[in-house]
């Protein structure tokens, strides 16, 4: 079976209609596909911040992403993936991660999109710092995103 | 060996990454993170919260107890907020 994995880390932009195409493009076998885009919000916690800049470590973000893709891979039936996340200056209302699964039945796409999404929020070396009214700051990792990603634990 | 750091931990040390030679004495990333501490204040910053940083060797999460020997690259920042 071929199951084309794209992973991407960029600080361009992404389109997500060109992405879901290059991944469904010239293929009858997928009747599934589910996206999830994670997008700069403007108001945080009771202010409004102007922005995010996202430092990675190089490398490693990749590899991270690797390792969770074939896991995915490994556990349901995909027909393809791509994971594309952004680094550098983001301000509110613009893309910071995308994620797309492919597969022939929904449920597989669902869970696996999830999945991945709840591993890259507390495994992939990504860190946010943000810029509002207050000065910058570094946002603090959630305890509920560590129970998200632990629920997918076998 | 080489070391990198990112995020905060970055910010407090004033640098991105640096060349070490620990003594054999240091085994371990706890070890390791117990010697960086006593190199001076900025490190002592970074690292004043010991259980929240994070280390990877060579590029692969890694728990406190891991042995750093034959490592070429490690790596501490604080817990991640990607996605």
């Amino acid at each position: 079976m071929n199951a084309p994995v794209t992973i991407r880390i960029q600080q361009e932009d992404f389109d997500t209609a060109r992405e879901i195409a290059a991944l469904s493009r010239g293929r009858t076998d997928i009747g599934a596909v589910v996206t999830f885009s994670g997008i700069c919000r403007g108001p945080e916690g009771g202010d409004e911040i102007a922005s995010l800049t996202l430092e990675h470590y190089p490398g490693m973000a990749e590899a991270e992403i690797k390792r969770h893709a074939d896991e995915a891979l490994a556990r349901w039936p995909l027909q393809g993936l791509t994971v594309i996340h952004r680094f550098g200056r983001v301000t509110p209302g613009q893309n910071i991660v995308l994620v797309v699964t492919a597969s022939k039945h929904r449920q597989a796409a669902f869970e696996a999109a999830q999945f991945l999404m709840d591993y890259l929020k507390t495994s992939a070396p990504f860190w946010k710092q943000q810029e509002g009214a207050e000065g910058k700051g570094w946002v603090e990792a959630k305890t509920h995103d560590e129970d998200a990603a632990a629920r997918w634990t076998k | 060996m080489k070391v990198k750091y990112f995020a905060w931990v970055r910010e407090r040390i004033g640098k991105a990454e640096e060349t070490i030679d620990p003594p054999a004495s240091v085994r371990t990333v706890d070890d390791l993170i117990g010697w960086l501490t006593a190199r001076g204040e900025t490190y002592a910053y970074a690292f004043e919260k010991p259980k929240v940083i994070r280390a990877a060797i060579d590029q692969a999460h890694v728990k406190p107890d891991a042995v750093i020997a034959g490592a070429r690259e490690i790596a501490f920042f604080p817990p991640m907020t990607g996605g």
